[in-house]
């Protein structure tokens, strides 16, 4: 074993593990567990021991507790919903025009000449930076949010579109060319499907920033949304709260990222299949 | 793997598709009248046929050379090539690898210019991609989001044929190279050889009267290579295509060809032009006769002398 290299042994590891039985599980989910129960049996032994004042960090129990609570009463329920939604609108609109621009910058080379150099140069820009500024003009209502996010959302997936449109082997451009194809057609068949798979890790890349950019423009300013009852729970020194809410925070997150897994190992289904070989 | 019928294939690929209409208009492509393809067929199927070629010049390369330039160090591929090639002929290529044999298939398909001379496909010279020259590339260059059966499509699509009609023939196209069954599969999912083959079906779904074929059995093992080279010959004689093959098999080369053209090492130049004049249809048996052994060995006798005399230095660079 040792002799091998380290490569090897993770490649080949993997499915030997698999036929061992029992000592799998063990490692794949019982270790984890046990590790996440240590973790938690510590920090609730060590606030209980040195009496730590629940508004400087709560136990584990009193944040589930909260967590809990918060959402058997129905309390969470309102402002999940406003967050998600500016999350997941800003995300679909910004995703939307990342999308057209990039097709519209490498369609047409006077487009590229016009618009490109302000996505370069944007491009390392924080763009929660313009929050506040969005907020003044757009209010404290969603509006606002959505745009913070489409925003953010807006750049990751240019980007990568851009990228995949341009990546086609010249094989592939050779195989259309013989054929004739027009522009369009080379669109169509190749350019488009190719630029799928780096379309979807620039929608992978947003979707995290989605969801902090609806927290920023809250946090900037506004009536409802997760992120307006963090600052609440802050102010109320309710630090249990606040941590609950962090948990509803880094659910949504995984909400949507399933989501477009999901969706995306069903529309690119080749690249799976090909990174394998 | 479904193995090659290699026994009274004659009658299954009628190289036409399933309805009779002409293509819809605004293709390129030429269709040889019906009344020559239905004598075609009754020829191929008493027996043999009568030689294709009318004498007129399919494919005429003039004087061509290509000389790559990348930034200070330029790569001479070709130099000088002149080859005629007359309708209906069956063309081998044979050199040693990195001696531009790839780069002719490019130019001659209008893909890029050479820098030298010039070609001209059926009286008409070539200035850019044209669709009259079916390719078969030297990687088979699948789309992985599409399925066999729809890569094989993919010319009809874009040449914008009638797709129904076409349909049938790709199916048949597919049972032809061996590929029955695997329609629906995914090119990621065949091995390299298969791919290989769904990529000749794409190549002759059009029927464009020239047909270029870049080392197409390079993946294949050695009985599955036979077994396809007499389809190969098949297919060439029922359709009169004009067929321009690379290889670097020399038995290959002569089993299948009307004439062999030697190329030299890079800068690639015709060393020689050889006529093989063995009768049609040949069959595996014919590999053992004294005269296709005697061609052999005098095309290997030419290429080892080009080796020795340099030239090997680019085996690895090419790939
Ligand atoms: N696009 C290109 N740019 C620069 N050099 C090139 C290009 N294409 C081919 N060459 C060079 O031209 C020479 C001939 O290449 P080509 O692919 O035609 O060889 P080949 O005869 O097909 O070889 P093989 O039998 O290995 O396929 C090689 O030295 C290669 O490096
Ligand atoms: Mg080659």
């Amino acid at each position: 074993m040792t002799d091998r290299p380290i490569g090897e042994v993770e490649i080949l590891g993997a499915p030997t593990e698999e036929a061992s039985g029992s000592g799998v599980s063990w490692e794949r989910f019982g270790l984890p567990i046990f590790v996440l129960f240590a973790l938690m049996g510590s920090w609730e032994g060590i606030v209980r021991f040195l009496e730590i004042p629940g508004y400087i960090l709560p136990p584990p129990t009193a944040i589930i507790r909260a967590f809990v609570s918060g959402f058997l009463t129905g309390a969470f329920i309102p402002d999940l919903a406003v967050t998600a939604f500016q999350a997941v609108f800003g995300f679909l609109i910004g995703s939307f025009i990342g999308l057209s621009l990039g097709v519209i910058i490498v369609l047409f080379p006077t487009m590229e000449r016009i618009i490109y150099p302000y996505v370069v140069a944007l491009q390392t820009v924080p763009k929660v930076a313009l929050a506040p500024l969005l907020v003044v003009w757009f209010g404290f209502g969603m509006t606002s949010k959505v745009i913070v996010v489409a925003l953010v959302s807006l750049f990751p997936v240019l980007v990568n579109v851009i990228a995949g449109l341009r990546s086609v082997d010249q094989e592939r451009l050779d195989l259309l060319g013989a054929l004739s194809a027009t522009r369009w057609q080379i669109f169509w068949y190749l350019r488009f499907p190719n630029s799928l798979p780096y379309f979807f890790a620039g929608l992978n890349t947003a979707v995290v920033l989605s969801v902090i950019g609806a927290i920023v423009g809250e946090f900037v300013g506004a009536t409802q949304g997760i992120g307006f009852r963090i600052l609440q729970a802050n102010y109320n020194l309710d630090i249990a709260g606040a941590f609950a809410l962090f948990m509803v925070l880094s659910l949504l997150g995984l909400t949507l990222h399933g989501t477009l897994k999901f969706i995306e190992r069903r529309t690119v289904f080749w690249t799976a299949t090909q990174t394998t070989h | 793997m479904n193995p090659v019928a290699t026994t009274e294939p004659r009658e299954r690929l009628p190289l036409r598709p399933a309805s009779d209409g002409p293509p819809r208009q605004g293709s390129t492509m030429t269709i040889p009248d019906e009344q020559d393809r239905k004598s075609e067929h009754s020829a191929a199927a008493g027996g043999e046929r009568p030689r294709a070629s009318s004498g007129r010049k399919s494919l005429s390369i003039r004087d061509v050379s290509m000389v790559f330039t990348r930034a200070e160090h330029s790569v001479h591929a070709l130099d000088h090539i002149d080859i005629d090639i007359e309708e209906g002929q069956f063309i081998s290529v044979v050199g040693p690898s990195g001696c531009g044999k790839s780069t002719l298939l490019k130019l001659v398909a209008g893909l890029r210019p050479p820098t030298g001379g010039e070609i001209e496909i059926l009286g008409e010279k070539v200035k850019g991609p044209r669709s009259d020259v079916g390719i078969v590339f030297q990687s088979p260059v699948l789309l992985p989001w599409r399925t066999v059966l729809q890569n094989v499509m993919l010319p009809i699509e874009v040449l914008r044929l009638d797709h129904s009609a076409y349909k049938a023939k790709a199916r048949e196209l597919l049972d032809l190279v061996g590929l029955g069954g695997f329609e629906k599969a995914y090119p990621q999912e065949l091995s390299g050889g298969m791919q290989q083959r769904a990529a000749i079906a794409r190549a002759l779904v059009y029927d464009a009267p020239i047909l270029m074929m870049d080392e197409p059995f390079g993946a294949l093992d050695a009985m599955t290579r036979e077994q396809m080279n007499v389809e190969v010959q098949q297919i060439w004689e029922r359709s009169g295509k004009t067929v321009v093959f690379i290889t670097h098999s020399i038995p290959e080369a002569v089993f299948l060809a009307d004439r062999v053209i030697v190329m030299s090492p890079r800068p690639g130049r015709v060393l020689r032009d050889l006529h093989i004049n063995m009768p049609r249809p040949r069959g595996l048996d014919d590999m053992l006769t004294p005269e296709f052994g005697e061609h052999v060995r005098e095309i290997r006798g030419m290429l080892g002398k080009a080796d020795a005399a340099g030239g090997r230095d680019d085996r690895q660079t090419n790939w």
